[in-house]
């Protein structure tokens, strides 16, 4: 209970700071609406707590997760020459290709974030998720896609902390 | 202006006219490509480079004020909005059976989401109902 009431709290301050920084208003009646906005905001997600009681973990490492962003954001670059290349050869794309890539994280939120740097970098999509891998559509199969996927995929594991999959 | 003014100047119009090109490529690309599974990937270009280089390009044209703040809690957003809406695209084609040539032996997928999703749908007809 006391538990609850400290997320609550730090959860109401985020949300002030988020208000504060997005109106720059500062006068009493903004002032007064962007509190209600936070105490019903709270409200809100306190009942909704109820539906279903599922914990949201973030079992992911801060600094970690930094270091990753920037490698992606080379990968994000490079694939988009690469797929620039080929929408400005005007040939068709002919090596469309669906496979299965293997999935080894363990929390959902490293799951989420995989399957998310799959769609970020151009070129490749996730279609759907089974159990323990993605289906994966590309636009211009090449020999070593896999291999490129399966280092991200090591690099997404690396950045869990120690007890992930523990609480979900 | 001086020195550090000008190098501001260029360096934001450079990432603006980089990431206008990125969304003409990106259009280009979803024009010409001949299906849909290819066209997926035409969009991404405009969401990642597109998008990330225009507000890169904006950013530094602010500097150092509120409007950068916003300007990057959109990037954010953008970035993690993205590729979701991508993905719901391409997952709506794929569970109602429009796959790709030589993709068929996925077929047994969606088979199986089909049937779960009647399961999950017959053991819970009012998820909320009782809850609140």
């Amino acid at each position: 209970m006391v538990n609850r009431m400290i997320q609550g709290i730090i959860a109401a301050l985020g949300l002030a700071a988020l208000w504060l920084l997005m109106s720059g208003l500062y006068k009493t009646l903004i002032f007064v609406l962007g509190t209600l906005s936070v105490l019903l905001t709270i409200f809100i997600v306190n009942r909704m707590d109820k539906v279903d009681g599922h914990k949201l973990g973030y079992d992911i490492g801060i600094f970690a997760t930094i270091k990753y962003l920037v490698w992606l954001m080379v990968e994000i670059a490079k694939s988009n020459w690469a797929v620039t290349k080929v929408i400005l050869s005007g040939k068709k794309p002919e090596n469309n290709n669906m496979f299965e890539v293997p999935v080894t994280q363990k929390s959902e939120i490293a799951q989420v974030i995989f399957a998310n740097s799959i769609t970020l970098t151009p070129g490749t999509v996730t279609v759907e998720s089974e159990d323990d891998n993605f289906i994966v559509h590309a636009l211009d199969f090449a020999e070593g896609d896999m291999d490129a996927l399966a280092d991200m995929d090591a690099r997404v594991s690396a950045i869990e902390t120690d007890n992930a999959g523990a609480v979900s | 202006m001086t020195a550090l003014d000008w190098i501001v100047e260029i360096a934001s119009w450079i990432a603006i006219l980089m990431g206008s090109a990125f969304l003409i490529i990106g259009a280009i690309g979803t024009l010409r490509f001949p299906d849909f599974w290819s066209r997926v990937h035409a969009v991404s270009v405009t969401d990642s480079a597109g998008m990330l280089l225009l507000t890169l390009g904006m950013c530094i044209q602010a500097g150092f004020t509120l409007i950068t703040v916003k300007l990057i809690i959109i990037g954010v957003f953008l970035f993690i909005t993205g590729p979701t809406a991508t993905h719901a695209v391409a997952n709506a084609a794929f569970v109602s059976g429009f796959l790709p040539k030589g993709a068929d032996k996925f077929r047994r997928v969606i088979k199986l989401a089909d049937k779960e999703a009647k399961i999950a749908k017959k053991r819970k007809r009012s998820p909320l109902k009782g809850k609140l």
